[in-house]
């Protein structure tokens, strides 16, 4: 496909107090997003993000690439967890090919990786838009 | 102990209704970074009602939450979420599968508006992590 157009990358940073600041927002209490101990008994390793906070990341981007643009659909893969360390923050950056529009419709493959591995598995969102 | 077969194809009681409102959509823009000056919520937004509905879903099934690991979500709009908006959630069990202990539980849930119209439906893969999971 030689009409795919690549958008420009974005970069977001996340730490703990905004798992706790989601947490608040979104309703979702999972410890596992808090508790160290709690991820680790579960079999994670460590506090990881809400992948639901991944995923507004990824939508974010989209919005901010097509800005007032309709969003028709937007789903993905949890594929590897974020993990959040208890210092500082981790980067999180989404990447983004767009594909030559059909019937109006934008498709978005999108690539969202932490520390260069993928952490959403085949993100993709359509959007309303020229 | 794993989740039982029949539960797929059952439908719960919708959510309570929930009135969208612009300081809860504000704190949620805040809180995963962005800003909002008003207007529709951002798009991750009904994962408010869907996860009201799944946490209902959870305590109906006796299941734990901090077993649960998000495994997949999709949402498909019919239109955005705004401030002033009154939508309940109800969720549907779509599928379900036992692998290596996990439960992998598919819910499916629709997302209305005081009229009943449909607002977004919404899929989500739910993996309950079993005691004696690999």
């Amino acid at each position: 496909m030689t009409d795919n157009r690549t958008l420009e990358p974005k970069t977001y940073t996340l730490t703990r107090a905004d798992l706790v600041a989601y947490a608040e927002a979104s309703g979702d209490h999972n410890p596992i997003h808090q508790d160290e101990e709690v991820a680790r008994s579960v079999g994670l390793p460590g506090v990881i993000a809400h992948g639901m906070y991944t995923m507004a990341l990824a939508a974010r981007a989209v919005a901010d690439w097509y800005p007032g643009a309709e969003l028709v659909s937007i789903g993905t893969k949890f594929t590897a967890p974020v993990v959040v360390p208890a210092a500082g923050g981790v980067e999180v950056e989404v990447a983004g090919e767009a594909k030559e529009p059909v019937d109006g419709l934008t498709t978005i493959a999108l690539t969202v990786t932490s520390g260069g591995q993928k952490v959403l598995g085949m993100p993709k969102a359509v959007v309303r838009a020229p | 102990m794993a989740v039982d077969q029949s539960l797929v194809g059952r439908s719960f009681p919708p959510t309570a209704p929930y009135t969208v409102t612009e300081v809860a959509v504000r704190a949620f823009a805040e809180a995963t970074g962005g800003e909002y000056a008003g207007g529709p919520a951002p798009a991750t937004f009904p994962i408010v009602l869907a996860f009201d509905a799944m946490n209902a879903f959870l305590e109906a099934e006796r299941l734990d939450l901090f077993r649960i690991v998000h495994g997949e979500q999709r949402f498909a709009y019919e239109r955005p979420v705004v401030p002033g908006d009154v939508l309940t959630a109800t969720l549907s069990v779509a599928s379900l599968r036992q692998i290596g202990g996990n439960d992998i539980i598919g819910t499916a849930s629709e997302i209305t508006d005081a009229d009943g119209a449909l607002v977004c439906s919404t899929n989500a893969t739910l993996v309950h992590r079993g005691p004696d999971a690999s």
